[in-house]
This record gives structure tokens, C-alpha cells and sequence, in this order.
């Protein structure tokens, strides 16, 4: 069977998810290359192609307007595109900037109106282009990624978590945050991760994104009420890696 | 030799981040010759603004995939240093424990995947695992294990869990030290051998060339500068002089240059160099004996003023970490490990903050409020301060390569090679241009 053409891309992001892959190791790295072969990767590989791809796998957020001519270009190759990581996904840190009026100028003072400093508001890819499948997480879950292309290499549609990081940690009988008196967005945020953090000793931050239509005034509300944090807090905390859900309400 | 040339790289590969290489020949004469930097520019400064002391080194992380590590352990340092947050001694050993896992783990994936393809002749590393089969599946396996034991004691490498202001938020235990310590000697140390091997084969491919400039560096007298100490630069002639940290901005002096829209960075010459060749450079006296070893094997001596040689030089920090990470280890058995709560802050206003991550020195700055909220950021990385230094090099090694009747692509591939060797992180670019605090 002939292999599966695959292209990495990357947009606005810090090229963690990339880092990802390298991270498999041997038997899932050399694994994957028994069944795909990498045709473009600007990061890891000089080779470039304009032919056909079977998959190609997009990290980072469409910031630039100039970002969407390059991904419509990807989508017209593409038999099937993946958004990998939570900047793609869902946006990401970078929609931090998204409340923000004056954070050109802040970083850049009077220099704030050059050109080349032209940035929109940091949004997923699937609001420039059709993505059809997303591996969330920042970074994105290493298993989670071989898992799906694991998955469309069988013909098997590959399932995307809709259930919240707290039954994670009940699986894995981490000790909720609250009980600890800290605070934790587990309750809203999309599960997927096997939930590290809470096991790791630090609150959930939805980095992947929140369940299909979360609660947030409630999540806000325990945040306030059990987590102690004051209002303003429990607003901000709320919307760390989820800036791009609070615009579209 | 053609007469006229149009070299536009747009976007190098196999390096992080975007940039471009852009020379034009007319006549001969080099009309244009540029290093420029296009990367999606994203903010960090400003969106680290009312966010809690907690939650800044979880933004500032995600600076950089590569280097989070790194970004996360200058953040809560800048963060403890404004808040006086006094961490254990225990804590310093495990972040420098910590911080050569990542250097080793960048180091592999830098030498091995992204320059190793230029010295053996291939476009990346893909066909090697045809040809060289046995040498990827090690680098696979030494970059499996840099992954792994940085995420012993971060919880994971990109963008670290348990390094958190104050401390770790949970510790490893006693059995995954002795058997990070058990798998150093048992499976990494025939690795590293033999990818040292492969390199030492084809180290007589790293192009020759020369261009002293000044060198920085962090510089410790406990060890060799990573993880903590004051900022050091040597000139080509050895003349050495440091830095306090809080006084960061006199030595980076950060400029708007007319032909670039980059902001560049200088001290007492045109341009200086940040990253492992640097580091080797400020302090190679503090390095193993082992390490040392590879660099006389590799010819390598202070002060190498090729920056080609950073990759080498990377090889040599390698090894350094390598075996300073078993004696950390052996220490951290040996002493056994306390549970400790972070320390918790004990003022507030500004703080700074050093640390060398792969490629080169990283500075953090922040300023907090009474109530430990952040009022604004400021982050020099490492791959800006060395845009001029590039740009630079560019300039004497083009009519160099024209000199040597190398043609376009030679000369395409030549600049490619050099950018690479600086192992440039540019998506890591938090700012390009005038940093202002508006409070």
C-alpha cells in the first residue's frame, strides 16, 4: 500500500506540538513512518512540494489577515486537514490579546502602526478554512495524535472527547483541586489530556478548550464561591485558554 | 561565477520560527544582503498583564516549545526576584538538574536532526532513516530520554506543570531519580557515544570561517552559567566583564536598526552572539573534563570566533549536561528529597531574572502590584539578540563565498547553514521593536 502523503504547516505558535513529535520516540516515531511520508515539514526537513497531500496538519492561530490566502492554499491541496494543538484549535494563548485594545502599543510604543506589526485577533484555523478533525491541547496529547492518525489510516472515524477533565481525574483518582483549597477549570474544560495538571499539582486551565456548551457563569461562580479567587479573577482565570468562546456569545 | 544573483529564501527550514535570506548580486556587486524576520509577532508582554503571579510562568511558557523549559524557569525567577520569594536549596538543585535535561534535549534534537542533515549531505533527516537507520533510531531514543527526564522533574517538557513560583508543585520520587540515574550509564551513555561518533566523522564538513565579535553569557561561580548567575561578556582579545542582572537593558541596549524593522540588540561592539558558543566562550574552564575532551577532539577552543561552531559546541554542551546531570542526581540521592510547600511571596514591585536557555541568554522582567498581579513584562530572547551578530556575518561571509567563485546555491546553502548554526528560535520573538511599560 502506497504511504499516506503527510505536510506539517505552522502559524502563529511557539512550534511546541511540533516538538511533540519528536518526542514519540523510536517505535511510535519510526512507527508512523511506516505509513506516512512527511512530503513538507519547513521545521524539520528542506524538501517542499506543490503536489497533492492526503493530510496535512496545521499548527498555530490565523492572526493575519495574509495567513488566509496561505490556507486556503493548504485546504485546495488537502484531502484531509487536521489542526493540531490548541492554537490551531481552539485559538489558544495567543487570543489572550483578543480583550486587549492597546497591546501593540504597550509592547511597541510608538512604533505600534508599522506594518509588518498588522495582527488581527488570534483566532482557531477552523475560522479561515474547513478543518476536519482536531487533536487539542497545548501542547497536544502525544497519544491523542497517533491515536487519530492511527484512526483515518483504518477507515475508523476518530472520536474527539465531549466530556470534562474532572472525570479524568476521578479515573485516575487524582484528588480534586478544590479539596486542596486551590481552584481548577476541570469542570468545563474538554478532557482528552488523561488530566496531568490536577495530578501534577496545578489547576486545570482548560487548555484544550471548553465541553460543547459549557456553563460558564456557573464554572465562574465556583471559581468565586469554592475556589475563593475574587470576581475579577474568576473571570479572568475563567478565559485563559478560552478567549475565542467568550466572543462568539 | 555568476554576475548577477537573486537569492530569496522565503521561510529557512529546519529552523524554528520564520525567516527569510534575501541577496542580490548585480554586476558582482552585492546590492542587498539581509537577514529578515517575518514570524506572526503575538504579544506575550501585554498578555501577561492581570494575570496572578501563578499563572504568568503558565503564559510565558508558551513563548517558545522548544525552549519552555527554559522560558518557564526565567519567569518564575524574574517573578521570585520581584516578589521575594526565597526558594530552598533543594529547588535550585532540581532546576539545575532540570535545566540540563533541557539543554541536552534541545541540544539532540538541534545537532542531530537539524544540522546533522547539512553534514551528511540530505535535505533533513527523513531519508536518513534509510541510510543511517541505526544513527536516527539512537537520536530518537537520546531525544525520548531528554524528554523524559526533564518531564521527571517538570511533569512534562513543553510547557512544564510542576515548576511552579516558590518551588515545584510536586516532586519526584526517590525510585525515579535511582532510575534516571540507572538508565544515564546503563542506556543513554552508549548512545551518546555513538552519535558522538557519527558527528566526530563529519565534523570536517562545518564550514571554515571567521568573524570575531563580543560573547554573552550567564556566568556563575558555582558552575557552569545555565540556570542562575550574573551576565558575562568576553571580547575576541579575552577581556571579560559582567553584568548585574537588574541592569539587563545596559547590556542588551536594544535598537531600532534603519535597515531592519527587527529591533537589534548590542554592548560594546557592532553586534554580539548569545548560545552555546557563547557560553563555551565566557566559561569553558567550568566545563566537564569529559566535555572538554570532545572539544579538543573537535578542535574547539576559547575563543572560537567560526559560529558554525555553535552546533559543535552544542555536541560539547551535550556532554557536559550529560554528566553534570548524573552528579546532580547522585547528590539529590544522596541527600533524599524533603516535601516542601513553594515559598510564598514576601513583597512586591520589580524583579529580572537570566537564564541561558539553549540558544543563548533569556531575560524576563516583570512588575506586580500589592496584590501579586502583573502590570507588564519584559522578555529578551536570545535568537533577537543574535539578528545583528547574523546580519553581520552575512555581510563578510557573501563576498567571501563570491570571492571563492561559489555559486548561487552554494552560497544559498552556505547562509542556510549559517542561520541554522545559531539555532534560531524565532517564533520565540516576543517583540521586535520598542518595549515602553504603560502603567
Amino acid at each position: 500500500m502506497a504511504k499516506v502523503k503527510v505536510a506539517c504547516f505552522d502559524f502563529a505558535s511557539c512550534e511546541g506540538c511540533q516538538i511533540e513529535l519528536t518526542n514519540l520516540g523510536e517505535a511510535a516515531f519510526l512507527g508512523l513512518l511506516e505509513h506516512l511520508e512527511f512530503v513538507e515539514f519547513r521545521e524539520a526537513m528542506s524538501e517542499k512540494t506543490r503536489d497533492p497531500i492526503d493530510i496535512a496538519f496545521i499548527e498555530g492561530s490565523f492572526t493575519r489577515r495574509a495567513d488566509r490566502a496561505r490556507l486556503e492554499e493548504i485546504r485546495k491541496r488537502a484531502k484531509t486537514v487536521i489542526a493540531y494543538g490548541s492554537c490551531a484549535t481552539i485559538g489558544g494563548i495567543n487570543a489572550l490579546k483578543n480583550h486587549q485594545k492597546d497591546y501593540k502599543a504597550f509592547v511597541y510604543g510608538d512604533k505600534a502602526e508599522m506594518p509588518q506589526l498588522d495582527t488581527a485577533a488570534a483566532l482557531p484555523i477552523h475560522e479561515a478554512i474547513q478543518v476536519d478533525y482536531k487533536v487539542h491541547g497545548c501542547p497536544m496529547s502525544q497519544a491523542e495524535f497517533v491515536r487519530i492518525v492511527s484512526d483515518l489510516l483504518h477507515g475508523k472515524e476518530p472520536t474527539i472527547p465531549n466530556h470534562p477533565v474532572c472525570v479524568e481525574c476521578k479515573l485516575r483518582e487524582t484528588v480534586c483541586r478544590y479539596q486542596v483549597g486551590d481552584h481548577c477549570l476541570g469542570l468545563a474544560a474538554r478532557a482528552g489530556c488523561g488530566a496531568p495538571c490536577p495530578a501534577d499539582g496545578v489547576p486545570c486551565e482548560a487548555c484544550r478548550g471548553f465541553v460543547d456548551h459549557p456553563n460558564q457563569a456557573a464554572l465562574e461562580r465556583v471559581l468565586r464561591d469554592k475556589g475563593g479567587l475574587p470576581p475579577v479573577r474568576a473571570f479572568t482565570k475563567s478565559r485563559m485558554w478560552t478567549a475565542c468562546y467568550r466572543e462568539r456569545e | 561565477m555568476s554576475e548577477n544573483m537573486r537569492i530569496d529564501v522565503h521561510h529557512v527550514t529546519r529552523v524554528e520560527g520564520h525567516g527569510n535570506i534575501v541577496v542580490n548580486v548585480t554586476n558582482g556587486k552585492i546590492e542587498k544582503c539581509e537577514w529578515q524576520v517575518p514570524e506572526a509577532p503575538r504579544f506575550f508582554e501585554a498578555m501577561v498583564r492581570a494575570r496572578h503571579y501563578t499563572e504568568v510562568a503558565r503564559i510565558t511558557s508558551r513563548i517558545c516549545g522548544i525552549c519552555s523549559v527554559g522560558h518557564t524557569l526565567a519567569s518564575v525567577k524574574a517573578t521570585e526576584d520581584a516578589l521575594g520569594i526565597r526558594v530552598s536549596k533543594q529547588t535550585k538543585k532540581l532546576r539545575q538538574l532540570l535545566k540540563h535535561a533541557e539543554n541536552f534535549d534541545s541540544h539532540v534534537l538541534h545537532v542531530v536532526f537539524l544540522v546533522a542533515p547539512d553534514l551528511l549531505g540530505v535535505p533533513s533527516v527523513f531519508p536518513l532513516a534509510a541510510t543511517h537507520g541505526d544513527v536516527v533510531r539512537r537520536a530518537l531514543r537520546l531525544k525520548r530520554f531528554g524528554h523524559e527526564w526533564g518531564s521527571l522533574l517538570a511533569g512534562r517538557t513543553t510547557h512544564p506543570t510542576k515548576v511552579v513560583p516558590g518551588g515545584f508543585s510536586d516532586l519526584p520520587t526517590r525510585a525515579d531519580l535511582a532510575n534516571l540515574r540507572r538508565r544515564f550509564t546503563d542506556e543513554v551513555l552508549p548512545d551518546v557515544k555513538e552519535i558522538l561518533g557519527t558527528l566526530l566523522s563529519v565534523a570536517d564538513k562545518f564550514p571554515e570561517f571567521d568573524r570575531p565579535t563580543e560573547y554573552m553569557a550567564v556566568h556563575s561561580d558555582e558552575e557552569y552559567g545555565l540556570y542562575d548567575g550574573a551576565v558575562q561578556t568576553v571580547l575576541p582579545d579575552g577581556t571579560k566583564q559582567t553584568y548585574k542582572v537588574a541592569d539587563y537593558r545596559s547590556c542588551t541596549n536594544e535598537y531600532l536598526n534603519a535597515q531592519s524593522t527587527a529591533k537589534w540588540t548590542k554592548n560594546k561592539l557592532a553586534s554580539y552572539m548569545a548560545g552555546a558558543l557563547a557560553r563555551f566562550n565566557n566559561n569553558y574552564d567550568q566545563l566537564h573534563p569529559e566535555a572538554k575532551k570532545l572539544a579538543r577532539t573537535l578542535g574547539l577552543e576559547p575563543i572560537c570566533t567560526n559560529p558554525f561552531l555553535n552546533s559543535a559546541a552544542q555536541a560539547v554542551e551535550m556532554v557536559h549536561s550529560f554528566h553534570e546531570g548524573i552528579r546532580l542526581t547522585d547528590e539529590l540521592l544522596a541527600e533524599g528529597l524533603q516535601e516542601e510547600p513553594p515559598a510564598m511571596p514576601t513583597r512586591y514591585g520589580e524583579g529580572s531574572s537570566a537564564v541561558e536557555v539553549p540558544r543563548g541568554i533569556l531575560f524576563h522582567h516583570y512588575t506586580y502590584d500589592k496584590n501579586y498581579i502583573c502590570e507588564g513584562g519584559d522578555c529578551i530572547i536570545p535568537t533577537n539578540q543574535n539578528h545583528a551578530n547574523i546580519q553581520l556575518d552575512f555581510e563578510k561571509l557573501v563576498p567571501e563565498l563570491l570571492a571563492a567563485k561559489k555559486n548561487e546555491k552554494e552560497i544559498e546553502h552556505g547562509l542556510e547553514m549559517l542561520v541554522r548554526a545559531y539555532d534560531p528560535c524565532i517564533s520565540c520573538s516576543t517583540h521586535y521593536l520598542d518595549v515602553r511599560f504603560v502603567r
